[in-house]
């Protein structure tokens, strides 16, 4: 009876306390630019989630030591998702109506439904490396900004590196190379670019779906091992990588002849194979590790050493770690460059913001500057290009750290412009949007 | 004092067999009603439509639909997600491939696809029982999962596996704001809760109810398990089928199948044990208590550090939710194990006899 | 042919990894009739354990002597899995006694949550490693007879084995100790053991203790081989199909089905994925118990289900 009672007071409790935490989560607002952060640090993908999240907010951190934008200070808030979409959707509408410059949800599920949600809120959409593909075309897609590269970019980079290494596109002609991908919209992506390819140059693509969230991979390394690839691309996330890794090993697929996407190629994905995972390339998304950079310096003096730090030390410069860093930066600069025609010093809206990113032109001497030297190159968006670059090098990991391997590369537009408008031009049919003119890219 | 029933004398088998006997309880629950049909839309602002309310009509409906399996009739299911996803991923393609389609029927047409299927799934219940069932009904969650996944058909050939829809209107009304949503889906939970009552109060459910107490005993006294059964399965898919579609068109917009995964299956079978097994009321309740809880405690938990002055991190947070989401779990568990439903009846019995107990 | 036979060994060598944990499943169910789904669970948090005690040990001690390192981990973890199973017991298990076993099983999801999450807050949710020793480089076998020999995993095989000797440990604990007598007391009628002075509460502590060493096991064969992660947990779900073709209260359905599962899942996925693109392994396993159950409702060596009016 007591234990009763007790149980009824406690659920009467928890109802009144509700409502008053939602009462209190409305107001909050200030003078600030509000910086929404989009996180898992917990489940089946927090060991990638976490390095991420902690990069996104040392910047936002460095920036208001540094004074903020023009003098307008980041306030920012986290929510975890637990890369569940219907968590990430429930965050979305939380932050949102803080006064959210921009989201960046860190998963391909999120995004699809956040693409969806973000023109009738207002607030653009930065997916820097992962995303639809399709939503580079900024004239159907206005809110989405997939910077840096998509996984069309990856999927075609992948193949020229695999085409360079054999000496020359055309010795791709009969060759097999398979695709380890995690099975979901995630991994599904680079497809067709792949396919796109494969009837380019003449070789033949296995597809081994693996999945979520990828602990079981020994069938598939089995079919590996009978179907004798020439090369294996990793397009997976989280455990998957490493486990991928220790079955090549197990099975005695040369580590060397394995890419992997940028979302497999940081160290929580090699870390705990380590010799094993040695001679594995990776794509980088411009980036690699870069403990060296000044960015990363400027961190580790002006938030770390102050004691505000988010992650460990030990990370900052980390691949994951700079990945999040980069993209808390390119939302940085959108609101600044929007801030040179909406009023220096004020606080833009997600409006105002999508204009920055949509006019987004960060030549080298001003990354340099930023201390971005040597990690990036120019990105300049428009109207018609929402991703401003498709720069990509390799890197591969030598048992103990990443080191670059390659030279750059650039996706070749001729290949995937067209694939990039059909998909676009078939989304906007499928939504009854038309698409936006040049005359209207201007206003 | 005021929930008295004194007075109020059936004279007539109809008005003894109505769904509220007692006219409080009817004026309550049409004053509830009433209330969530006008005065919400008034009080309430948009997260609380879209992150909160929503979601909670919803999987209330899935919650009633497994309820009438498991609470009813007897059989656990783990996999009610795959019937939302079928509901989900049949009502997407009636809704594109046909022009001009109406929401509705395309939503409807997609919950008796889920009930077809339904009645496939539910064939090995006719032999197999318990656990043993729960535990294979995971079968046609992990096989819809894959199917959604791999056949390109069933979502219309988009490169991504990802679908969306949007556009929604009835005749003529477009359903855009969290307002109308809202109502939309308010009015699917209401139609079909009544329905789902008088489904229990008929001979249909009596047969569930037989077969669920005792299975042996009730085809003894002629009834057809494998009428009963696929029955209920075939009903318990249509309502959850429903609400994959209302899942997938009004909540979320754009879908994958990790949106029905089985962590889905996993959650609609607590909804329905905890808010109480054979209880049209109780799936409410449960549906409440899952969806608020962990969003509640994940702004409560920050707001309370904050309050001690202590920042929790975001990590902390989540990980304090899950230990204190799984400890009210088994509490309540513990505390009730005929769920919230009967704790709600206990507290109508107390209020009877206040404030004169005894 | 070749290549057949090396499917078959991987099959059965995963399916020997599966019964490891399906074993769990079956003796917290034959003893107390709770379908434990928070086995996964405990997987994960034994090897969070071992993972990081012995990291921590191996600190303290210098990193000189790796074998002490975890024979140190391996001890505290166990002790870990006590309080774990001894927690259980007391606060869940004690109050639920005759309730359905849908409540039980709801209970042990709540279990599951309370695990994770007081998993990953004592001992962080990155990716951590266990190093037992185990040989990570394949080797090729029987070259002569076949074209290209057939690939033979010592890690797994290692694991198969070891796997197999707690088969047996426990077999015999069961059969020829007079704890073991008492389990089987409990598992065949609660109350007739408790009338002949079996003590119940302790028996269940033993029995939880048990699958928590069980677990503890399987998570360091797992989390040796896959890194100790928060995906460890979903091995429990590789196992259920195990569990209910082989019964759920037989010690012996949990060998042969995980190895009837293991063999099914691998030659389905790599003889009959490639025509309809592949991933199917999964839901193959539970369409093969499912078409068991058809067979015999009670799995494979489960005891017979007899229903009386």
């Amino acid at each position: 009876m007591k234990f009763r009672s007790l149980a009824l007071a406690a659920s009467i409790a928890a109802i009144g306390l509700t409502s008053t935490v939602a009462t209190t989560s409305a107001h909050a607002q200030a003078k600030e630019q509000f910086f929404p952060v989009i996180v898992y640090r917990t489940g089946a993908y927090a060991a990638n989630g976490g390095p991420w999240a902690n990069g996104y907010v040392d910047y936002l951190k460095l920036v208001n030591a540094k004074g903020g934008i023009n003098g307008v200070k980041l306030s920012f808030e986290e929510c975890e998702t637990g890369y569940a979409t219907d968590r990430g959707v429930e965050c979305y509408e939380r932050l949102k109506g803080k006064g959210a410059t921009v989201f960046q949800p860190l998963s391909t599920g999120i995004t699809f439904a956040l693409t969806e949600k973000a023109p009738v809120d207002k607030i653009p959409l930065i997916t820097a490396g992962y995303g639809r593909s399709e939503s580079q075309n900024g004239a159907v897609f206005s809110w989405n900004f997939p910077l840096l590269g998509t996984y069309w970019v990856g999927a075609d980079v992948a193949i020229q590196h695999i085409g360079k290494l054999a000496g020359g596109l055309d010795k791709l002609n009969g060759k097999k190379i398979a695709l380890v991908y995690h099975d979901s919209p995630y991994g599904k992506e680079p497809i067709p670019a792949l396919q796109e390819r494969a009837k380019m140059h003449g070789f033949e693509l296995q597809l081994l779906p693996v999945a979520h969230p990828g602990v079981e991979q020994k069938a598939t390394w089995l079919q590996i091992r009978q179907s004798k690839p020439d090369n294996v691309l990793l397009w997976g996330w989280g455990v998957m990588n490493s486990t991928a890794l220790k079955e090549a090993q197990a099975t005695g697929y040369p580590r060397e002849k394995m890419i992997g996407i940028w979302w497999a190629g940081a160290e929580p994905d090699v870390k705990d194979v380590g010799a094993g995972a040695k001679g594995y390339s990776a794509l980088t998304l411009q980036h690699g590790a870069e403990p060296g950079s000044k960015v990363a310096k400027d961190v580790l003096e002006l938030v770390h050493a102050k004691g505000q730090g988010t992650g460990p030390k030990e990370e900052v410069g980390s691949v994951l770690y700079m990945r999040g860093l980069i993209s808390a930066m390119l939302g940085v600069e959108g609101v600044r460059k929007a801030q040179e025609r909406y009023g220096k010093g004020k606080v833009m809206t997600g409006e105002q913001t999508r204009w920055g990113l949509e006019n987004l032109n960060l030549e080298q001497k001003t990354l340099d500057g930023m201390g971005f030297a040597g990690v990036m190159r120019p990105v300049q968006t428009s109207c018609l290009d929402h991703m401003g670059s498709s720069w990509v090098r390799v890197h591969t990991w030598d048992g103990a750290k990443w080191g670059f391997s390659s030279d750059w590369y650039q996706s070749d537009e001729k290949v995937l412009r067209p694939m990039v408008m059909l998909a676009s031009g078939k989304y906007a049919e499928e939504k009854k949007i038309t698409p936006r003119t040049p005359e209207q890219c201007k206003q | 004092m005021i929930y008295r029933e004194n007075g109020q004398f059936k004279t007539s088998y109809t008005a003894d067999q109505q769904i509220f006997t007692i006219a409080q309880d009817k004026i309550f629950v049409l004053a509830v009603i009433a209330f969530a049909f006008i005065g919400i839309p008034f009080l309430v602002d948009e997260y609380l439509f879209r992150a909160i309310l929503i979601p909670f009509l919803i999987l209330a409906l899935a919650a009633l639909g497994v309820n009438l399996l498991v609470g009813y009739c007897g059989q656990i299911t783990l996999g009610a997600g795959a019937f939302m996803a079928i509901g989900a991923y049949a009502a997407y393609n009636f809704f594109i491939r046909i022009d001009g389609m109406p929401l509705i029927v395309a939503l409807l047409l997609g919950g008796l696809s889920s009930a077809g299927m339904g009645i496939l799934f539910g064939i090995p219940s006719l032999r197999v029982r318990g656990l043993y069932l729960a535990v294979a009904t995971l079968a046609a969650q992990f096989f819809c999962d894959w199917a959604f996944l791999r056949i390109q058909w069933f979502t219309n050939n988009s490169s991504s596996g990802s679908v969306s829809v949007s556009n929604l209107n009835v005749m003529g009304w477009s359903i855009e704001s969290p307002v109308e949503k809202y109502l939309f889906c308010l009015t699917f939970l209401v139609v079909f809760a009544l329905i789902a009552k008088n489904l229990t109060r008929a001979i249909i459910g009596r047969q569930w109810m037989a077969i669920r107490d005792m299975d042996v005993a009730a085809e003894v006294i002629g009834i057809r398990p494998m009428y009963a059964k696929l029955s209920a399965f075939a009903v318990s898919s249509f309502f959850v089928g429903v609400a994959g579609g209302l899942w997938g068109f009004v909540h979320l917009g754009s879908w994958e199948p990790a949106a029905f995964s089985v962590d889905r299956s996993f959650q609609l079978l607590f909804m329905v044990i905890i808010g109480g097994l054979g209880s049209i009321l109780g799936s409410f309740f449960g549906a409440a208590f899952i969806v608020i809880l962990p969003i509640f405690l994940n702004q409560f938990l920050p707001a309370l550090g904050s309050f001690f002055g202590i920042a929790i991190s975001t990590a902390a947070v989540s990980h304090a939710e899950l230990i204190i989401f799984g400890s009210l779990i088994v509490f309540f568990l513990i505390v009730e194990p005929h769920g919230l439903a009967r704790l709600w009846s206990i507290a109508k019995e107390k209020l009877r006899l206040w404030p004169f107990p005894h | 042919m070749g290549f057949f036979i090396e499917t078959l060994i991987g099959g059965l060598m995963a399916g020997m990894l599966y019964s490891l944990v399906a074993l769990g499943f079956v003796l917290i169910f034959k003893a107390s009739g709770v379908f434990n789904f928070a086995q996964g669970a405990m997987v994960l948090f034994a090897a969070l354990a071992m993972a990081r005690f012995s990291s921590w040990a191996n600190a303290a001690l210098g990193g000189d002597s790796l074998f002490l390192a975890n024979l140190i981990a391996f001890v505290g973890a166990g002790m870990v899995m006590f309080i774990v199973a001894w927690v259980i017991e007391r606060l869940v298990l004690r109050n639920l006694v005759n309730q359905e076993g849908a409540t039980l099983l709801m209970a042990t999801l709540g279990i599951t949550y309370v695990l994770e999450g007081v998993g990953q807050t004592l001992f962080g949710s990155e990716i951590y490693n266990i190093d037992v020793g185990m040989p990570k480089d394949p080797v090729i076998m029987f070259e002569s007879l076949f074209e290209g020999g057939i690939l033979i995993n010592k890690e797994d095989f290692i694991a198969a084995l070891i796997a197999a000797i707690l088969v047996g440990v426990l077999t015999l604990f069961f059969q020829k100790t007079p704890i073991g007598r008492a389990l089987r007391a409990v598992a065949d009628d609660h109350q007739a053991a408790l009338s002949i002075g079996i003590p119940l509460n302790r028996i269940w502590v033993i029995v939880w203790c048990v699958a928590g060493v069980v677990a503890l096991v399987a998570g360091i064969i797992w989390g040796s081989k896959l890194g100790v992660q928060f995906s460890l947990a979903t091995v429990a779900m590789r196992a259920l199909p195990v569990v209910i073709l082989g019964g759920l209260t037989s010690v012996p359905g949990a060998i042969v089905g995980g190895l009837i599962i293991g063999v099914g899942e691998k030659l389905s996925e790599v003889y009959l994925g490639p025509y309809v693109g592949g991933g199917i392994e999964i839901w193959f396993a539970y369409m093969l118990a499912l078409v068991f159950l058809l067979f015999r409702p009670q799995g494979l060596f489960g005891e017979k289900i007899i229903d009386r009016v």
